[in-house]
């Protein structure tokens, strides 16, 4: 059977390729601390030696619309071209073309439907920035094949956010029952409190950091309990108009699993909002560490 | 209240980079060609199987053809396609990076929660 070989959750900052690619004026005050952050993080996946990366994300009103909106999403493709016209205008994001993995994404989505989540699928999906900043942090030559994975936290209605956790939960189960020798990195990005197109957005921090220091407990130590305890989709207005994509969070701790606890947890604020990485390795060796042992 | 019509325009004006430059220089008459040539085309349909009814209000029209983007968040329009494309059109207007982000947020401050109602 097929290896989690990590699991890991974080932000996506739409803004961090082009912070971390600037250089002279253009280059922000924060940019070598923010690199130094991404760079050990990014030292997480790769030491995990993955072999294939189920992604998940959230497409931002890029290719999924409201004539035809899916709640969960399995991509089935043996490529995915990414990032849009407009995620290139406002983020200077570039052009991306990633591999699939199609044998595993059929696996999901028919183990899925009988696991009893009504998966819809893509055999033509491009790609955007909740997948490809994750990449660009985490795996930047992005050579990998994915298995992309989009949830809606986006348009109401929503799915309620224990069934984020369910699904968080059932794609590792999936994954571990894969009839695969491969190495699978589960990898997903949210946020924690976040504004857009509302009166408390780009503040000099995120717009409720009490919510965010909660969320990060909650996170780097597995406490699912609580997490499902005060968080609802109504209360998820209040740290901040687009919070709801803290469900995405949700559902990596489901993955991680109940009260497991993040091997390695970090955080930086930054103005407009709070950036947190978390990895969890399942099974602690890799085996290149294995083998030395 | 059509919404969901609103959250249309924003999202098929901020995918086309010739229609974010037409709706910034003629923004009435880009808001009166879309809704009678391209509002009720559904966009994975060819153009014959379009739809019939779909109209704006007379308050929706004006918000859009103002560039009313306070108006807009409180019609309920979704608060990430009219900050996604409003930037687009007017972020170039502003020395300071972030200006007009800022600038949007002064410009609602006014509100706090619960906000307007974005489900379609």
């Amino acid at each position: 059977m097929a290896t989690v070989a990590a699991v890991i959750a974080s932000t996506h900052h739409p803004f961090y390729y082009r912070a971390s690619t600037s250089t002279g004026s253009d280059r922000p005050p924060f940019a070598d601390a923010w690199v130094e952050k991404i760079e050990a993080f990014r030292e997480t996946l790769t030491r995990a030696e993955p072999d294939v990366l189920v992604m998940v994300g959230s497409d931002h009103f890029h290719q999924l619309w409201l004539d035809n909106m899916p709640q969960f999403l399995v991509g089935k493709a043996p490529f995915y071209d990414a990032n849009f016209y407009n995620e290139e205008r406002e983020f200077g994001l570039p052009r991306m073309f990633l591999p699939g993995h199609e044998d595993l994404s059929a696996y999901l989505l028919r183990q899925g439907l009988d696991a009893g989540f009504d998966l819809a699928f893509s055999n033509e999906l491009r790609i955007d920035h909740s997948i490809t900043c994750p990449l660009i942090t985490l795996r930047p030559q992005a050579d990998l094949p994915i298995v992309p994975i989009y949830t809606n936290i986006f348009a109401p209605p929503l799915p309620q956010p224990g069934r984020f956790v369910e699904l968080g939960r059932t794609i590792r189960r999936l994954v571990e029952s894969w009839p695969s020798d491969q190495r699978v990195a589960i990898i997903g990005t949210g946020h924690l409190s976040l504004e857009l197109g509302g009166p408390r957005q780009f503040g000099p921090h995120g717009p409720d950091p009490e919510f965010d220091r909660k969320a990060v407990e909650w996170i780097a130590s597995g406490d699912l309990d609580s997490a499902l305890a005060e968080v609802s989709l109504e209360s998820l207005w209040r740290p901040g108009n687009a919070t709801h994509g803290f469900m995405d969070f949700m559902l990596m701790m489901g993955a991680a699993g109940d009260n497991a606890k993040a091997d390695y947890a970090d955080s930086l604020d930054l103005f407009h909002t709070m950036e947190a990485y978390f990895t969890w390795y399942p099974k602690p060796d890799p085996p290149s560490k294995a083998r030395a042992s | 209240m059509s919404k969901y019509l609103l959250n249309k325009f924003l999202y098929t004006v901020d995918r086309d980079p010739e229609l974010v430059e037409r709706y910034r220089a003629d923004p009435r008459g880009t808001v009166d060609w879309w809704e009678s040539e391209r509002a009720n085309v559904i966009l994975n349909c060819p153009t014959p199987e379009q739809s019939t009814w779909l109209k704006f209000t007379d308050a929706e029209r004006d918000a859009l053809a103002s560039h009313d983007y306070v108006t807009l968040f409180e019609l309920g329009a979704h608060n990430f396609l009219v900050l996604t494309l409003f930037i687009a059109l007017f972020e170039r207007d502003y020395a300071e990076p972030l200006g007009f982000q800022l600038e949007f947020a002064r410009r609602l401050s006014h509100w706090s929660l619960p906000y307007p109602d974005i489900s379609t």
